[in-house]
């Protein structure tokens, strides 16, 4: 048996293959076949943020389960949170990353046009859903159930700010990539940030899915059912 | 250098490879990168739909209620990493998903460990009633 074949049955070779061999690729991201390509550098770097931020998340997921039931006699989740305006508020961003997943394609299929329909489109449910969720913090204020009114309202606003807060300023990055896909086209290095971009926008909508369940569904829960 | 699709703000590799390292072992199509994306989206619509049906019937058994949805919320999360983030068992990916796990042990130590500790101090602590009687 040749060398060339028993390397050919290796999935793990030690060494990069001659670049010529008709071979399957190498590219194992085990170290085997050089360096990874940059796409995946970034990506991998980028995942670590958002692993470290959804990491901040959990603490402050913790930290409303714990002050859940202490309302100091204020109002409780069960009559403070509509449900209606979280289902609108969790298709608005639903929606919005799959318009980020088909605008992730189209810059695949290097289309401006696409790109940036998509992207506007991203953007409106991104600002649809700001929209309502400052509706409703307005509207919990005003019925004196601000964030200084309980534990349970101060985690509350916490957590749910937070998120609303990365959503913003991801608004604000869809706005530059815009910008940049526009003015500069569809350069390697503008298209690893949106890479990121992409990565970052999909994180918030899992991070949405954990509020929506446990802070809204689980949290207006009658007392009883409760854990 | 450049082929016919280049998904790579995708799941793809696209022209962004060491010199010498061939194309990646799986180039998909336009469609069926579409089509994966619907199939993600089609299955956290239906989780959600599940989620906020589940809060609303009687059919669950009651005290269950809580422990169902934080099942269907886990897996949407699941589908969310699958179809969105493209979290696979590609070996591209083995370090997404070492970090992926890691970061899941630290979630899980912070929120179910607070909770734990907190419940069993709670449950330890003076009652505020009583409290107050002895600083009179």
């Amino acid at each position: 048996m040749s060398t060339e074949a028993l390397r050919g049955a290796d999935p793990y070779p030690l060494e990069p293959r001659p670049a010529g061999a008709h071979a399957p690729p190498t590219v194992t991201g085990h170290g085997a076949g050089g360096p990874a390509p940059k796409r995946i550098v970034v990506g991998y770097g980028f995942w670590i943020f958002l692993l470290s931020d959804v990491i901040m998340f959990s603490s402050f997921f913790a930290a409303y389960a714990v002050l859940f039931k202490n309302t100091a006699g204020g109002p409780a989740a069960q009559e403070l949170f509509d449900l209606h305006n979280t289902a609108v508020e969790t298709a608005c961003l639903l929606a919005s990353t799959f318009t980020c997943g088909m605008a992730s394609l189209a810059v695949g299929q290097r289309s401006q046009k696409w790109t940036q329909i998509f992207l506007l489109a991203t953007g409106l449910l991104g600002v649809a859903f700001i929209t309502l969720e400052v509706r409703e913090f307005v509207g919990l204020v005003g019925r004196g159930a601000g964030p200084s009114r309980s534990a349970f309202l101060s985690s509350f606003f916490t957590l749910v700010g937070c998120h609303g807060v990365h959503v913003t300023a991801g608004l604000l990055w869809l706005g530059t990539m815009m910008a940049q896909f526009y003015a500069k086209g569809f350069r390697q290095d503008i298209r690893h940030r949106f890479l990121c971009f992409s990565l970052f926008w999909h994180a918030l909508d899992i991070i949405w899915v954990g509020i929506f369940s446990l802070v809204y569904l689980v949290g207006t829960l009658p007392p009883e059912l409760l854990p | 250098m450049s082929s016919e699709h280049e998904f790579d703000a995708g799941s793809n590799v696209g022209e962004d490879r060491p010199p010498g390292a061939q194309a990646a072992a799986r180039e998909r199509t336009l469609g069926q990168e579409v089509g994966g994306y619907v199939l993600g989206l089609a299955l956290a619509v239906g989780l959600t739909a599940a989620s906020f049906w589940v809060r609303g019937t009687d059919l669950v058994y009651g005290p269950g209620l809580a422990m169902a949805l934080l099942v269907l919320a886990v897996a949407q999360m699941g589908i969310h990493l699958i179809f969105f983030l493209h979290i696979t068992t590609d070996p591209d990916n083995a370090n997404n998903v070492l970090a992926l796990a890691f970061g899941v042990l630290i979630v899980c130590l912070i929120v179910f460990g607070s909770l734990w500790v907190m419940g069993h101090l709670n449950h330890n602590m003076v009652p505020m009633q009583d409290l107050m009687n002895m600083q009179r």
